[in-house]
């Protein structure tokens, strides 16, 4: 049985302290400035990057993490539109696949596509999903949790607050997710309009409203990027309403020792401002860092299944 | 068409009948003896107990031809309601070109003609069904169309809404509305509630629905006598609103389809863009107002919005995946399973919304069965147990999602304008 990482969902709490474990290597490697030690885990193995949404970041990370295993990989930026007709997505995963790919990275704009691509493709092609929709964005949860626990050791019971864009997050759903498989204790801040009903019920955290005193006693602060190309209708007035409610302004990050994340990329004086951004408490650079470690982690695990 | 049917349970809920162990003998496609143990010299069809009812009519039916061959003919989606019980149909609007003039009415009458199905045609309420201008309605009622409606969207503006009303109500037209403020739905692709925020998709939401029907009997309660029908109705809070306007004396009529009855949200999670449908499937407290809405009357009838698409067209990501499955086939046994076998209606009341308040909608003559009247039969193995399958689609589509989904209750034949279909010879 070959794996795939499709999502969070899908992984036991032993297959993400797993996957997180393995990346801590890796990390040591990069974070080094000696040469990368070459490897051949991924020798003869090509894997195709299928970006149907633009991503600068996440496909990079994923090339680098493929090349410094020895794999082929193939970019492909494949810009689609519900409105333009052309060939259909199975019809073009299935071209692609028949170049011999062993394994695709796919992020698409809607939700379920790598559930849908799995049932659609031969068993021995793996499947990572790199972001679905709104739905899962499992490699950027891994990441984000190796990032936390090289600050804060175990999540058990530590505080993480989310804030802002809920609604359009497949970084927050992947993330409440992992944070609750680990114990952590999530509390979501979010303006009522970016905010999906029933939330809490479904991912079992704490919503609020207003910042408040959230963040003054949170042990990290994942700041979530505001999609200004998402925002189709009027979610919230204008960005300074927004960074008003939500930013990390510098009079917010005094009142905290709270780490700081943030996908990226920064909408800078919107979500963070600088002296966010820029603070010692960011870990930001980090989590780019521990992105590539934590893809090359997820390759290793994926290809030890022959 | 000669036969005679051994052993029948006629129930009619015109008359009342719900009678076992009777023959009826047709000659010419006309019934010439009901009695028991009758002697005939047509040929014997041996019924063993199966359910004898007046003829079943689906008003919302997509036909997709002219212009959408691809997905289905005029020829195999009434080969899809002959198998599924119907022995009549009315098919929606939404053609290429839409059915907004005449032409395209005579070119489906042509297809039709002979069909053992009977094909009504609904014509569409605005020029080609952008909700702008009003149809030509003299000539669409003068070449024989009863409903009129443009369905696949709503119409938007209220003042456009307010004047078909007004102008179909000279022809006693009744309006079809597909419920949908489209400005609270651009971009969704399944309702908004609990599984829209576990799985990430943008929610179309109970109250968009609402707000148009809300909105429609307002405006049917202003202009006073209009024949206002609300399509597919899915919501507990639209149940309640017409069920209101019924109590006030308002002409409103509504419909549901199967699917609304049978499956919630929580369907999108297994079956992706096969459990997408305008409108979505709703919540367990929908259903349930729903099938309270069938038992006090304030759903009219069933109907299915069949709506084939080809198989690239839903085998796609969920957002711009095609909305809506096929419904003729599946029909019968979800209504039987999900309403008649477990108690929440009873037979003659389910024959009742299947046959005779659809035909009252669209002002059809009723079928009787008795004797001198043409043979216009829906034929149904009530007990049957049955799985279904890809081998029980007639459709030119298969986008549904409820292959495999164990049913009791299979139409077995249909008997209309001196024809018959039989699924043991199919």
């Amino acid at each position: 049985m070959n794996r795939d990482l499709l999502g969070i969902r899908q992984l036991s709490t032993d297959q993400i302290t797993d996957l997180l474990r393995r990346s801590d290597g890796y990390f040591l490697k990069l974070n080094s400035t000696d040469p990368f030690p070459k490897s051949s885990l991924l020798q003869g193995r090509t894997v195709a990057n299928l970006f149907f949404e633009n991503s600068t970041r996440t496909r990079t990370s994923f090339e680098l993490a493929e090349k410094r295993l020895g794999a082929t990989s193939v970019n492909l930026s494949i810009q689609t539109s519900s409105l333009t007709k052309g060939e259909s997505l199975i019809d073009t995963v299935n071209v692609i696949c028949a170049m011999k790919i062993d394994c695709i990275v796919v992020r698409h704009n809607s939700s379920g596509v790598p559930q849908l691509l799995r049932k659609h493709l031969p068993n021995y092609i793996r499947i990572i999903n790199a972001g679905d929709g709104g739905h899962e964005h499992p490699t950027q949860a891994l990441l984000d949790a190796a990032t936390l626990q090289s600050k804060l050791g175990a999540l058990k019971n530590k505080k993480i607050v989310i804030i802002g864009d809920i609604l359009h997050s497949r970084v927050a759903r992947s993330n409440m997710i992992l944070l609750n498989k680990l114990g952590a204790k999530v509390t979501l801040v979010s303006p009522l309009t970016l905010t999906p009903k029933y939330v809490e019920d479904i991912f079992g955290v704490k919503v609020v409203h207003e910042i408040g005193d959230e963040i003054k006693d949170a042990n990290a602060v994942i700041s979530l990027r505001i999609q200004l190309e998402r925002q189709s209708r009027s979610l919230f007035p204008n960005l300074s309403d927004f960074r008003m409610r939500y930013g990390l302004t510098p009079l917010r990050i005094m009142e905290t020792n709270a780490f700081i994340l943030h996908p990226g990329p920064i909408n800078r004086g919107v979500e963070l401002d600088n002296e966010a951004a820029d603070s010692e408490k960011s870990l930001i650079l980090q989590q780019v860092k521990r992105g590539v470690a934590i893809r090359m982690a997820v390759f290793e695990w994926l290809f030890e299944v022959k | 068409m000669d036969v005679l049917l051994q052993n029948c349970r006629i129930v009619d809920p015109g008359t009342g009948t719900d009678e076992n162990g009777v023959d009826i003998e047709i000659l010419s496609g006309v019934i010439t003896a009901i009695g028991k143990r009758l002697k005939s010299k047509a040929p014997i069809k041996d019924l063993d107990g199966a359910l004898v009812a007046p003829g079943f009519f689906d008003m919302h039916v997509h036909l997709r031809e002219p212009g959408q061959e691809y997905k289905e003919t005029i020829e195999t989606g009434t080969r899809a309601a002959a198998s599924g019980g119907f022995t009549g149909i009315c098919c929606m609007p939404n053609t290429e070109p839409p059915i907004s003039d005449p032409f395209v009415v005579s070119f489906i009458r042509a297809k039709a003609n002979g069909n053992i199905v009977d094909v009504e045609i609904c014509g569409t309420m605005t020029k080609s069904r952008k909700g702008e201008e009003l149809a030509p309605m003299q000539a669409l009622f003068d070449s024989g169309i009863k409903m009129i409606s443009d369905d696949g969207s709503a119409v938007a503006s209220a003042e456009v809404m307010r004047r078909i009303f007004e102008y179909a109500k000279m022809f006693d037209f009744l309006c079809t509305e597909h419920c949908e403020e489209p400005s609270m739905t651009k971009g969704t692709a399944m309702h908004e509630g609990r599984i829209s925020t576990k799985l990430g998709i943008p929610g179309y939401p109970s109250v968009a629905e609402d707000i148009i029907v809300a909105r429609d009997i307002l405006l049917a309660e202003y202009v006073g006598g209009v024949r206002y029908h609300v399509a597919h109705l899915s919501t507990r809070n639209a149940v309640q609103l017409v069920r209101e306007a019924k109590a006030k004396g308002i002409n409103v009529s509504c419909e549901v389809t199967p699917h609304h009855f049978t499956l919630t949200d929580e369907a999108v999670e297994t079956h992706l863009a096969n459990a997408k449908m305008n409108p979505p499937l709703r919540e367990k407290e929908d259903i349930s107002a729903i099938i309270l809405g069938l038992q006090d009357g304030t759903i009219d009838c069933i109907s299915t919005d069949h709506a084939p698409h080809a198989a690239h067209e839903k085998e796609t990501d969920i957002m711009s995946a095609a909305y809506g499955i096929i419904g003729c086939e599946t029909a019968v046994g979800l209504g039987l399973t999900n309403l008649v076998h477990n108690g929440k209606l009873s037979l003659m009341k389910y024959i009742e919304i299947s046959s005779l308040n659809p035909r009252n909608l669209m002002k059809l003559a009723q079928i009787k069965i008795s004797v001198g009247e043409k043979a216009n039969l829906t034929i149904i193995d009530l007990d049957k147990e049955w799985t279904f399958g890809s081998e029980h689609i007639h459709s030119k589509s298969s986008n549904t999602p409820f292959i495999g989904t164990k049913l009791k209750g299979q139409p077995v034949g249909v008997i209309n304008k001196n024809q018959s279909w039989w699924r043991d010879n199919d």
